[in-house]
């Protein structure tokens, strides 16, 4: 497999959180949200209760896959920001570490300026938690440590169940 | 590429329906999402042409139920069946942990067939996936036609393998669940057997 799957334990949850929680103040933003490469919401902070995150986390990173796409036939590695301007609310995006996928939408109360000086900063924290997951998931990954894992005992039953 | 998450108890997986162009790819995921509660589902995104016809992806989120106190989300996406739109098609495979191959089971489109699981197998080559290692199944769809290729010779010409296979006519149900499902339950067999 190319990838790694990626796991997520408490800790590293919360401080990813904390991070985004933190971007979203000192950025003065509506919302930040954090998406796998492939398409999946990890974490949020900001008001999100009007926002279809799911959709958005989907099309972010489709976004950033098209985005690579162009870069690679201009015989570059990958772009690592896009931004989206609109007449209200503007959208931010940020490559982190080749592996997630960072979204600040912000309207006129914060700046394109502000908001690059922090994502700059969230960034690098950032790439820390996720060098320490991947190391986590591949050493647990190696001795087959899985606490707590809902696959252990997981039926034909339980699959079956999903679909009534 | 599967999410488990432990602190939100969540698990993610992403199923590709791929196949040649109007096969009935879209098609199955707009009947999945007719017939799934409003709870057990999110927005059907189609990005699509003024024609309809796939222009990047369509994306379905399903929160089908729990396993084990998990909340086990399927997000299901199709790609652009037609030929020239290759480079998108090769980036919705990323990360991808279950396949659906859709065949369009008429006479006239086993060409389009055999080139769109050869194309595939040449996409997921590219991001270092081997099909034969993926939770794969094949559905042959619009078996309420007329012009109908034998299943025997689908399954000779498309399956040589012998993967699971569905026959289906998306547009009216027929097979699209048990699509679904058959996959789903590979994928999660499959997480359950590296974790």
């Amino acid at each position: 497999m190319p990838d790694f799957d990626l796991i997520m334990y408490e800790s590293e949850f919360r401080r990813i959180e904390e991070e985004l929680k933190k971007l979203h103040q000192q950025s003065n933003s509506k919302l930040v949200f954090l998406v796998d490469k492939n398409g999946q919401l990890i974490a949020s902070a900001g008001d999100s209760s009007d926002m279809d995150t799911t959709s958005l986390a989907s099309l972010t990173a489709g976004n950033i896959a098209a985005t690579g796409g162009i870069a690679r036939l201009l015989g570059e590695k990958e772009f690592s920001l896009i931004f989206h301007e609109g007449e209200r609310d503007n959208i931010h995006i940020s490559l982190i570490g080749q592996r997630v996928i960072l979204v600040v939408i912000f309207d006129n109360r914060s700046s394109i300026g502000l908001v690059r000086l922090r994502v700059k900063k969230a960034s690098e924290g950032l790439l820390r938690i996720f060098d320490e997951i991947n190391r986590k998931s591949e050493e647990k990954k190696q001795a087959k440590t899985f606490d707590d894992s809902p696959f252990a005992e997981i039926t034909d039953e339980d699959i079956d169940n999903l679909f009534r | 590429m599967s999410f488990i998450n432990y602190s939100s108890r969540e698990i993610n997986c992403k199923i590709v329906y791929y196949g040649p162009g109007l096969c009935g790819k879209t098609t199955n995921l707009q009947f999945i999402y007719r017939r799934t509660n409003p709870e057990q589902k999110g927005k059907l995104i189609s990005l699509a042409t003024e024609t309809e016809r796939t222009l990047f992806f369509d994306f379905l989120p399903l929160a089908l139920g729990e396993i084990k106190g998990f909340r086990v989300r399927f997000h299901l996406y199709t790609v652009p069946g037609q030929v020239f739109y290759a480079a998108s098609r090769k980036l919705i495979l990323k990360g991808v942990d279950g396949v659906v191959f859709v065949a369009d089971s008429q006479l006239e489109r086993m060409d389009a067939n055999m080139e769109s699981i050869d194309d595939l197998k040449i996409n997921l080559g590219e991001q270092g996936y081997e099909l034969d290692k993926l939770p794969f199944i094949i559905q042959y769809n619009k078996r309420d036609l007329a012009n109908i290729i034998p299943l025997e010779e689908l399954n000779r010409e498309i399956n040589p393998n012998g993967v699971t296979w569905y026959e289906a006519v998306a547009t009216k149900g027929p097979g699209v669940f048990e699509t679904l499902k058959g996959v789903a339950k590979m994928v999660l067999m499959e997480l359950k057997k590296n974790y």
